[in-house]
């Protein structure tokens, strides 16, 4: 198959798709069926991606074939091919999870279709090699994330969404800002050949300083770096599992994505001042979001503020800026992705027997369902980073590179954290699976259908898939470390990317 | 005429985030449009302001005839009113159903509702 197909079928797919869903409004099963095919194929395409551009290098193609820096240009290097393999495997669990544990009003009024447009957003913002671009790219998976989030119109959801709005659409418009500011002062928007021109020697580069400041807080807010993050924990909770899994594993990281990206190709000068920042930044991160996390009562709370903890992680690679720290960076986008995702799966597990989310509520789930208990304890496990899981090689790529670069205050602050972490995910643990269910009424029994037994049965099958995956990536962690190590090695040796995209 | 676009920007932004600042809903659709105008005028001004041709080229033209107006903020900022545009209009329709299911146009007025039901 041709290089230029391979680099944009991950936004066809989804892209038809959704097209072919809406001659189906207003009946689920054909939008399921439309759906769940495209899944398929959308995986089978980043699988193909990821083999070619592992083999061949960076490919990419040129949209209407103008060249370089004149048109439009969509590239794939490693690094997002990864994110795109990732974002489809955790899409196919999301959309099998739908199938029983999303109520029928919200399957057949555009959840299908819309999924699937978010999906396009992060396959696009992932490929393209173009400032202007990214931010459309943006908009089309911000203005599909909103409609996911206000779907079904209960009460907290709008509530939710209107703090996601507010603040997303303030986001887009600083980025849209420096965008104005990077475009005036160099007069381009590729990628690549921003890069080069920021490296000539003699270029006046005060001013993209500033621009890069706006984005630093654009892409902030959107990925919840610390003083920006307080919409995430009022908005990520409202939603039914089935939208929250996926905006709650995916979003925030393609924030990070973005921000990796821009900082190792683009925004490269005043290392002094913006890489210290970062470091300040991704401690606070850290901090303090896992102590929001501990003091909160609620299952998807919890898990709400420990995505922002574990932005800190992904920041701190980052901020230290050497091959082995953004390697450990992208390894924790990837796990944190499965990871999360799987966490408020089993959370939407929990809750569809109790229909609640409060831990004070919950309980028994261990006597009840021990399989469940210890898919969560994998789980948990590794987002805390215990040893043969998937957290533990990340963080330790983290630990050891911020040792080698003697940054040692965020290494024993980042440890710290994970002891947090530890203590956050043994509270759920206690009170979901290990103590027994309060009754409060006395009298009142649960009355479970044979009906709804099979669907919790059902709902299982997504969440073993992503186990099974976090588990394969912990105890046989080699290929995934040695290709977030080429990613980083790409990253940092901007060279390749700049002369696949300009073609020299 | 750019130090004047520039104060006429800076002022679109504070008084965007004043109105955004404030706890009324109409407040704040007016201060998310005013926010978007700014940053496409800033854009706008940022590209460069050049009175003279435009960049078309006639038919036995190779080049431009200089000055003429860069297009790419334009083209830029074509694309950035139409996205904008889409998402005021959501961000309008989602704040007038806040307003009805809430009763209320105050933000504070929206409790932190932490038993969800579905």
């Amino acid at each position: 198959m041709s290089q230029h197909l391979l680099v944009l079928l991950p936004l066809l797919l989804p892209l038809y798709g959704a097209i072919l869903c809406l001659p189906f409004w207003k009946r689920s099963l054909p939008q399921q069926w439309v759906a769940g095919c495209t899944q398929v194929c959308w995986m089978a395409s980043a699988a193909m991606l990821i083999y070619e551009v592992t083999t061949t290098g960076i490919v990419k193609t040129q949209i209407g074939n103008w060249p370089a820096p004149y048109g439009i240009t969509m590239v794939a290097d490693i690094f997002s091919a990864l994110m795109i393999g990732a974002s489809t495997i955790v899409g196919f669990a999301v959309y099998l999870f739908s199938l029983r544990g999303l109520n029928e009003s919200r399957k057949t009024y555009g959840y299908y279709p819309m999924l699937l447009l978010l999906q396009m957003g992060i396959s696009g913002v992932c490929l393209t090699g173009d400032i202007f671009n990214l931010y459309v790219w943006f908009e089309v998976l911000l203005i599909s994330c909103f409609t996911l989030l206000a779907l079904g119109g209960t009460k907290a959801q709008l509530e939710g969404t209107i703090k996601y709005v507010t603040i997303n659409m303030l986001a887009s418009g600083l980025l849209l800002t420096g965008i104005g500011m990077v475009y005036s002062l160099t007069g381009s928007l590729n990628l690549a050949e921003l890069g080069r021109l920021v490296r000539q020697p003699g270029s006046d580069l005060s001013l993209v300083n500033i621009a890069s400041i706006f984005f630093l807080i654009g892409f902030g807010i959107k990925s919840a770096i610390f003083p920006l993050f307080f919409w995430l924990p009022a908005s990520y909770h409202t939603p039914p599992i089935a939208i929250s899994a996926f905006i709650a594993g995916l979003l925030t990281k393609v924030g990070i994505y973005t921000l990796i990206r821009l900082f190792t190709l683009v925004f490269i000068m005043d290392r002094n001042f913006i890489l210290p920042l970062l470091l300040v930044l991704s401690g606070l991160t850290m901090v303090v979001g896992v102590l929001g996390a501990a003091s909160q009562t609620d299952f998807r709370k919890i898990l709400s503020f420990h995505i922002v903890s574990q932005i800190g992680y992904m920041l701190m690679g980052l901020a230290i800026n050497t091959p082995l720290a953004i390697a450990g960076s992208v390894f924790f986008i990837l796990h944190n992705i499965l990871v999360k995702t799987n966490l408020f799966l089993i959370s939407g597990v929990v809750a569809q027997r109790h229909k609640t989310f409060a831990l004070k509520k919950l309980g028994g789930e261990y006597l009840k369902n021990p399989f469940l208990a210890i898919l969560f304890l994998l789980s948990a496990l590794s987002l805390a980073g215990i040893p043969p899981f998937s957290g533990f090689w990340g963080k330790f790529m983290l630990a050891k590179a911020g040792l080698l670069n003697e940054n040692y205050s965020i290494v024993a602050t980042s440890l710290a954290v994970s002891l947090i972490t530890i203590f956050s995910m043994t509270k759920i643990w206690n009170e979901a699976f290990l103590k027994p269910k309060p009754d409060n009424n006395g009298s009142e029994k649960e009355v479970v259908t044979s009906e709804e037994k099979q669907a919790s049965r059902y709902l299982l099958v997504p969440v073993v898939l992503l186990a099974g995956i976090i588990l394969f990536i912990g105890l046989y962690a080699e290929p995934v470390i040695s290709l977030s190590i080429r990613a980083a090695e790409q990253l940092k040796n901007t060279d390749l990317y700049i002369n696949a995209v300009l073609n020299r | 005429m750019e130090a004047l676009l520039s104060i006429v920007t800076g002022m679109l932004f504070m008084v965007s985030m004043y109105f955004i600042l404030h706890r009324h809903l109409f407040k704040l659709i007016l201060g998310l449009i005013l926010f978007g105008l700014a940053t496409n005028l800033f854009m706008f001004v940022a590209g460069g302001l050049t009175r003279g041709n435009s960049a078309i080229l006639k038919q036995d033209q190779e080049v431009a005839i200089e000055p003429y107006a860069d297009p790419v903020p334009q083209a830029l900022l074509l694309t950035a009113i139409v996205i904008g545009f889409g998402l005021q209009a959501f961000a309008i329709v989602i704040i007038k159903r806040v307003y009805q299911v809430y009763k209320s146009n105050n933000l504070d007025d929206l409790a932190n509702n932490d038993n969800i039901e579905h």
